[in-house]
């Protein structure tokens, strides 16, 4: 009801701007009317209230039904409330949201008459003024890649990825049938993650592409399947490779004559965004990354040159590559290596380039201590840390994961990485983590999580079900003492292969977070959003 | 001469037994499982009792007891040769006291009373001759093995009072016992099975392969996602290597893990193991595995300047245990040591 009464004072501020000498006039009508209201008040204020309950309750139903969001978005009430601060953000906006504003704002005057009659509302319509800019709408919408059992949803993303092809067109030469490719999942789904994708990686999406693809930039294409190959793996790794990749995108772009640049560039990244999570479901540093860009980019004045755009957006990406990656890892490691002592054990868990970095420099730096790998199947990344840090010389030790109690009683500390950090404090990391963190807390080995800021995320979750990663199946399946057990899964109905990726590990767990800010507990992390998002 | 060969062909029998203790014991995973084990023991023990030759129950006991450290040493990891043994031990024990006309109970139980009392050991008790011993012991023996063939299916029959329909079960690695014990449930119940595969030798898969034969929702998880589906999991039944005195467990690695991951989620845990299982001992120096299981995870010259460990056997503390199922029923862990006392005389604890 609040929302409703600072819907109506913002586009009644609109109006007051627009058409003062007719608004005297309307402003003598409703005091007229609030005087007579007054009267009725008296007699009978619970009526009044369930007539308003009843003339905001049909507002709010509309945003429900309505609300993934298309641009044309019809009419809610609460919808133009909260988009009308957002919009006043933005620089231009096309002629279907003018129109949709311009609806909105009718709509909202005709409710807005209906309130008035109720008059003493008024009074208390100037404290919510704040408030629609600090309500944004609280149910974020539900990204795809967790609605696979959803056969709308389903739809809805085919029939947008078509949409982005079509968006193409204007600027390519005639191209049929090329469209960003929706990929079809593989093999028997474990039922507790019917909601998720499986995808194999002997189907990559590129398959179902024709050659030249030019809806799609090549150097996405590539990345694309370094994503789904596994070539490119790891959250920092698949951000900087993101990021190279709309480099050359934005090089190679150039404006078509009746667009401006700020808004085709980003409706050029659309598609590709669509492919690369087509390819491997994008991790949350991957989108901090995008958001940044598309902000960048809407940023660019109107009347700047393409080469001067260009220019600017080249440099924008390299100063956050820098920031928060490269210089966030010198000042984490700058950190962590207070917290290693000579004759330290130290545990790490699969290939963290972040925690690698810091047991480099920490080495450098002539600190005594051995490090224990610990790695896991299916895809013993360990291995690769186990490579680098026997190049630098550090003394190694290798376990695998089921041997986690019997090397723990040697440990002095566990280090390990994550891949996002979320709201609510839980760390998602590699499947394992959890495990890790658990029997090291069962035998009061402190852990510390190593975490650079741009990989916080808004999000939260409590369990591993909910929102996850499922790589091919395949990957279980092992030859040893000349048997294939798995080799025909395939063919046994009731058997299924789970290869999770990702797993949550609670807070309690987990001793200390270090950032680029500095050590914090890991119940901090919505504080530091919070700054990061007043920063911005 | 007949007594001759049957000496040389005993003392051979004994030689191959050996020899196929060690075999097993060095190669990668167990050939055989330990029921099998426990009767081929039983029955060599039954062998020597029958063709040795031994005039009183102390020489014969001494018999045994010789022949017993020799197996136990050709394969230490292999607890169940040294429980049959002791198991033998008390059954001529108990044996002789009866044919020397004394009730049991007032030998076995070592009140304070008693030492006070009594005071030394009644060692010299055992050179009584006796006829018909040889028999009685031969004829307690045949029940043992019964008892023994019969442990896995007695343990089965008590599925179905812990598995009600639609239940999640976690297990790990490859347990005969185990697997019996579902599949006894399936029979009459729906209910989903996650099974970890326990690298690096993944017996796992074995299992998840042999229980989705008999249309047994099965689903085969690594081990680092234990924790992670553990909040989905209703139970979690394992078996075991052996069972020990204070109720906890050796077991094959990755198991302790599993145990504490259930115990975050207040899941509870069933051990099915047989009463044969039951050890007195416990010898930490048995864990690890030959660096060769790793050759084929890691590149040589990676290997060469790295430590790389591989243990075998996992210890689990007895407060991660909710229940024991065994072939006399299910026990709480606090129980075991009663078990025990029942099972072997304490001075056979050492061979």
């Amino acid at each position: 009801m609040m929302l409703i009464s600072a819907a109506m004072t913002l586009v009644v501020g609109h109006e007051l701007q627009s058409a003062e000498p007719k608004e005297e006039k309307q402003r003598l009508r409703k005091e007229k009317k609030q005087h007579k209201k007054n009267k009725k008040d008296d007699r009978g204020p619970p009526e009044k209230e369930k007539e308003k309950e009843k003339a905001s309750v049909p507002a709010p139903s509309k945003p429900a039904t309505q609300s993934p969001a298309h641009k044309a978005a019809p009419v809610p009430v609460n919808a133009s409330a909260s988009e009308s601060p957002v919009a006043a953000e933005k620089p231009a906006k096309s002629k279907a949201e003018l129109r949709a504003e311009r609806r909105a704002r009718q709509d909202s005057e005709r409710a807005s008459k209906q309130g008035k009659k109720e008059g003493g509302q008024q009074s208390t319509s100037s404290k919510p003024k704040a408030t629609p800019n600090e309500l944004q709408p609280v149910v974020k919408r539900l990204p795809d890649h967790v609605q696979v059992d959803d056969p709308v949803a389903l739809k809805k993303l085919a029939k947008k990825l078509e949409r982005q092809q079509k968006s193409g067109q204007g600027c390519s030469l005639n191209i049929t049938g090329v469209k960003v490719p929706l990929r079809s999942d593989y093999g028997y789904k474990v039922s507790l993650f019917s909601h998720l994708h499986q995808y194999s990686r002997k189907n990559p999406p590129t398959q179902q592409i024709s050659i030249p693809v030019t809806v799609i930039h090549p150097s996405i294409v590539r990345l694309g399947l370094q994503y789904s190959q596994g070539i490119i793996a790891g959250s920092n790794a698949r951000s900087v490779a993101l990021l190279h990749a709309f480099k050359q995108v934005i090089q190679d772009y150039s404006t078509p004559p009746n667009e401006e640049l700020s808004r085709d560039l980003v409706n050029k990244l659309s598609p590709y965004i669509s492919f690369l999570s087509q390819c491997r479901p994008l991790s949350a540093s991957m989108g901090n990354a995008i958001k940044y860009i598309k902000k960048e980019i809407s940023n660019i004045p109107s009347q700047c040159k393409e080469e001067e755009a260009k220019r600017i957006l080249q440099e924008c990406i390299d100063s956050y590559i820098n920031e928060k990656i490269i210089l966030a890892s010198e000042a984490i490691s700058k950190y962590a290596i207070e917290k290693i002592s000579d004759g330290d054990v130290i545990l790490v868990y699969g290939c963290s380039s972040l925690v690698n970095h810091i047991l480099c420099e920490a080495f450098e730096k002539q600190r005594k201590f051995r490090v224990i790998v610990v790695d896991s199947r299916p895809r013993l990344e360990g291995r690769e840390a186990l490579r680098r840090l026997v190049k630098k010389g550090i003394r190694c030790t290798y376990v695998l994961i089921s041997a986690l109690s019997y090397i723990l009683p040697e440990v002095s500390k566990v280090f390990l990485g994550a891949h996002a950090l979320l709201a609510n404090g839980y760390v998602m990391s590699r499947v394992g983590t959890s495990q890790i963190a658990l029997v090291a807390k069962a035998y009061n080995v402190p852990v510390l999580v190593c975490c650079e800021t741009y990989k916080f995320c808004e999000r939260v979750q409590t369990d591993s079900f909910v929102s996850n990663e499922l790589d091919d199946p395949d990957d279980l399946i092992v030859t040893r003492n000349g048997k294939t057990h798995l080799e025909n899964w395939q063919t046994v109905k009731s058997l299924g292969l789970l290869n999770l990726v990702y797993d949550v590990t609670p807070p309690d767990f987990v001793d200390l977070v270090i950032t680029d800010l500095g050590m914090i507990p890991c119940t901090s992390v919505p504080v530091v959003l919070r700054v990061k998002n007043v920063d911005q | 001469m007949p007594g001759a060969d049957k000496e040389t062909e005993l003392s051979e029998r004994i030689e191959a037994f050996l020899s196929e203790l060690k075999r097993c014991g060095s190669g990668a995973g167990s050939l055989r499982g330990s029921a099998e084990t426990a009767r081929e023991t039983t029955s060599l023990l039954r062998r020597i009792t029958a063709q040795a030759r031994w005039s009183n129950a102390g020489d014969l006991m001494e018999i045994i007891r010789k022949e017993g450290r020799r197996m136990t040493a050709g394969q230490p990891s292999e607890t169940t040769v040294g429980n049959m043994v002791r198991r033998v031990l008390k059954i001529i024990r108990e044996e002789y006291a009866r044919s020397r006309g004394s009730t049991e109970e007032a030998d076995q139980q070592e009140s304070l009373h008693k030492l006070l009392t009594s005071g030394g050991s009644s060692e010299d008790n055992f050179r009584q001759h006796f006829t018909h011993l040889k028999a009685n012991v031969i004829e307690a023996i045949n029940e043992l093995l019964t008892e023994l063939e019969g442990t896995t299916d007695n343990i089965s029959m008590q599925a179905l009072e812990h598995i009600h329909s639609n239940e999640v079960i976690m297990t790990i690695g490859r347990s005969r016992t185990v697997e019996a014990f579902l599949k006894d449930a399936a029979r009459k119940r729906k209910f989903h099975v996650i099974v970890a595969e326990c690298a690096p030798f993944c017996q796992g898969h074995e299992m998840a392969t042999s229980l989705s034969k008999e249309d047994i929702e099965t689903t085969v998880i690594p081990d680092a996602a234990i924790f992670a589906v553990m909040s989905r999991v209703n139970k979690v039944i394992i078996g075991t290597q052996t069972v020990l005195a204070n109720g906890g467990l050796r077991a094959v690695n990755g198991t302790h893990t599993l145990a504490l991951a259930a115990k975050h989620h207040s899941t509870p845990l069933i051990v099915c193991a047989p009463m044969f299982k039951l050890s007195p001992q416990w010898d930490s120096a048995l864990q690890e595995l030959v660096l060769r299981s790793f050759c084929f995870l890691l590149p040589g010259e990676i290997l060469s300047k790295v430590n790389a460990h591989c243990p075998v056997f996992d210890y689990v503390p007895p407060e991660l245990i909710t229940l024991f199922i065994s072939n006399i029923g299910g026990n709480a862990p606090s129980y075991i040591y009663r078990l025990m006392s029942e099972l072997y005389h304490p001075e056979d604890h050492e061979l």
